[in-house]
């Protein structure tokens, strides 16, 4: 597995029991099964700490500007289908200025497995809220405690039109990995948000412990899909509902394109 | 005698489109707005006909995001707007410019600022077009004042961009982007590919600073190399260095400096002997042509001096010409902008005066011949 | 089975994580909160240390009877 990073930039920046590492070695590890081309796969990310994830990884590798990695990538994709494109972005760059662009790739179904890594904090700009920080909860700019909701990025995500989603955390690090591989082979949108722990910001504005705690409290709060569907919606309020969320198989947007121009090319030549 | 190119009579944005079809251009992600969405309209129906790709994005941000993107995966790609989607354009412009990524970008002007009349044409974004994007930045802007200069200039926009690795905009106006002309469609153009690299892919390099433009390999193709819009060093890994800092910037901003001359394109009429030159570019060149012949035919000596690359500005041409005319006039769709420019490389040589127009129309012959008629 | 587990200092953060969740406890910690191999013998292989290291700093290798 090691062999996909580029080992002489380690250690990496993150910071001590940072979840980044952890979700990047199960997306590594999910690549390492499928034993895809190592020449063939381009990792695009936005801005962030989970964004800097590119510069580690020994693939073509494209670090964008904030939020707009989902746009590089689809252009990057649509001009060579034959890479496999995988996006990787913290909840801040994809859900809150990035969220246009993960909206409309969802929408369009392109075959691009864009990877999550929810930490509920802007880390890299040091503890600021985000989307996904929950009501109540502190942030440099949420000291009274965050007045805003969260989304449920992957209920938005679906809706949206993604055809693979799926929600794991660092804790159920062997389930990442298998959630994250569904997502690699599934033809179209696929969309993983990995829970992810960040104790220097959120983790100690909110006086959850170190990084251990943090794993800890997603053991004890995690809930499976079938699970929850028997429960009640209060019950559920600060649970993290984990597993495969939703799988359908349509066509992708490539495909779909191909079709144009092929239809393009019978009318020109006729 | 070479093979005569067929005559037909084109829009400017359908030239610019077919040009860029001839140039190459393979990919194409745009956003509909006035006055620049016929160029997407064509892209649409034509590059799915030669194997490329186009797509409507979501933004213009998007667009401009999914053309550098499609450029790394080895295409020549392009993206159209007009001012509003220009501005959201320019972070990502900046990020092309950083990173070295060949890509050209349309915009066709029309009056602003906001909303400002979306068609009506106007000059108003050129210090826009140069500094639009934060940070000091190499770029390259051209400005076609007819419709053949429009296909001409298109093909030289892709071939600048693929000869130095970064972004080159195509600024053109509403009037020239709709207006039709009859032209010679040059049967075959000259077509430049980037610099692409050679040897053993685990040694390169992606930003080999021993050429003022490194070989850029293509994604896909087993170089495994990176690319960021962070201060980075010739391996492209992110820095905080500051002397790599300082080496990369100069060496990008040098890249237009170094070619300023062979990349300023400007033609002169009638300023042999002219005794005041007029100074104009895109649509208003038009009317100032037109305007220094009827002064002509009235005994006022003037010339024009039409700018067709607005940035590196041409301004060892300005000065040889300025140096034998009693005064310039710098005639343009703005409250003043190229002007300025005028003015900072004459400095003072010889009198200035502006002639502008911000009500959404055509600046007219009449209006530039008082200007001429003056002492 | 035998499980062989490697540790790199240089890239390790002393997050504790392998420490607090290897179901065999296998390892104390060191004065700067770094994973010691205390007790390898007991290792199962189960590699949950390596799986949830954040540094890419620990890698068990598992060899299976008759490989």
């Amino acid at each position: 597995m090691k062999r996909y990073l580029r080992q002489q930039y380690m250690p990496h920046i993150w910071c001590p029991g940072c979840g980044n590492g952890i979700v990047l070695g199960a997306l590594l590890r999910a690549i390492s099964r499928l034993g895809w081309d190592q020449d063939r796969i381009a990792v695009v990310s936005g801005i962030g700490c989970s964004s800097r994830a590119t510069g580690y990884l020994d693939f073509d590798t494209l670090h964008t500007t904030h939020g707009r990695a989902l746009a590089f990538a689809t252009g990057l994709k649509l001009a060579r289908p034959e890479l496999k494109v995988i996006v990787v972005g913290g909840d801040g760059d994809l859900a809150a200025i990035g969220g246009n662009h993960l909206i409309h790739a969802a929408r369009r179904n392109i075959d691009i497995t864009t990877i999550c890594v929810n930490n509920r904090i802007y880390g890299m700009t040091s503890g600021q809220a985000s989307p996904l920080t929950p009501k109540g909860r502190l942030a440099t700019t949420a000291p009274y405690g965050n007045v805003d909701r969260p989304f449920d990025l992957c209920q938005l995500v679906q809706a949206a039109g993604a055809t693979y989603v799926a929600r794991s955390t660092t804790y159920h690090v062997r389930q990442l990995c298998n959630l994250i591989a569904e997502a690699l082979e599934n033809r179209g949108f696929s969309f993983v948000e990995a829970v992810a722990q960040c104790p220097v910001y959120y983790g100690r504005r909110n006086r959850l412990g170190t990084a251990v705690d943090m794993l800890k409290y997603y053991r004890d709060h995690a809930v499976t899909v079938r699970a929850a569907q028997s429960m009640q919606p209060e019950q559920l309020a600060d649970k993290i509902i984990i597993g495969r969320l939703h799988h359908v198989v349509e066509p992708d947007y490539e495909s779909e394109y191909a079709r144009v121009m092929e239809e393009a090319r019978r009318r020109a030549d006729r | 005698m070479s093979e005569r190119g067929e005559i037909r009579l084109v829009q400017g944005n359908e030239a610019c489109a077919e040009a860029a079809l001839a140039a190459g251009v393979r990919f194409f992600a745009g956003y509909p707005i006035t006055p620049s969405s016929e160029i997407a309209e064509i892209m649409a129906v034509r590059l799915p006909q030669l194997g490329g790709k186009f797509i409507q994005m979501e933004d213009e941000i998007a667009s401009m995001a999914a053309t550098i993107g499609a450029s790394l995966a080895g295409v020549k790609a392009m993206t159209a707007t007009s001012g509003p989607g220009f501005s959201l354009k320019q972070e990502n412009i900046g990020y092309a410019a950083l990173a070295e990524i060949p890509c050209v970008v349309v915009n066709v002007q029309r009056i602003g600022p906001s909303t400002g009349m979306p068609t009506s044409p106007s000059q108003g974004d050129v210090m826009q077009s140069r500094w639009g994007t934060h940070g000091d930045h190499p770029v390259v802007v051209f400005c076609p004042w007819s419709v053949r200069e429009v296909y001409d200039l298109t093909v030289h926009s892709v071939n600048v961009a693929e000869r130095l690795r970064m972004p080159v905009i195509l600024l053109m106006d509403e009037v020239v982007a709709h207006m039709r002309e009859k032209i010679e469609i040059p049967p075959q153009v000259e077509t430049v590919d980037r610099p692409r690299p050679s040897g053993d892919r685990q040694d390169y390099l992606p930003y080999d600073d021993s050429s003022d433009v490194p070989p850029m390999a293509a994604f896909g193709d087993g170089y495994r190399f990176h690319v960021t819009g962070l201060y980075h060093g010739p391996s492209g890994f992110p820095t905080t260095d500051p002397e790599v800092a300082d080496r990369l910037i100069r060496r990008l901003c040098g890249k237009v400096q170094r070619r300023r001359q062979q990349l300023a394109l400007t033609s002169a009429h009638l300023v042999d002997d002219a005794e005041v030159l007029v100074v104009a570019y895109g649509a208003a060149a038009r009317s100032a042509l037109r305007a220094v012949r009827e002064a002509r035919s009235e005994g006022v000596r003037a010339g024009l001096l039409k700018i067709s690359t607005i940035w590196p500005f041409p301004q060892e041409v300005l000065l040889s010409l300025a140096a034998r005319v009693r005064r310039v006039v710098v005639v343009e769709m703005n409250l003043g902008q190229l002007v300025l420019e005028v003015e900072r490389v004459l400095k003072g040589r010889a009198p200035v005066q502006h002639v502008g127009r911000v009500d959404g129309e055509l600046v007219t012959p009449e209006e530039i011949r008082a200007a001429l008629e003056g002492v | 089975m035998r499980a062989r587990i490697e540790f790199n200092p240089r890239w390790c953060k002393a997050c504790g994580i392998c420490i607090a969740f290897c179901p065999a406890s296998v390892f104390d910690t060191d004065q700067d909160g770094r994973p010691i191999v205390a007790r390898p013998e007991a290792c199962t292989g189960c590699q949950l240390c390596e799986l949830r290291c954040p540094d890419f700093a620990i890698a068990v290798e598992v060899e299976r009877e008759g490989e």
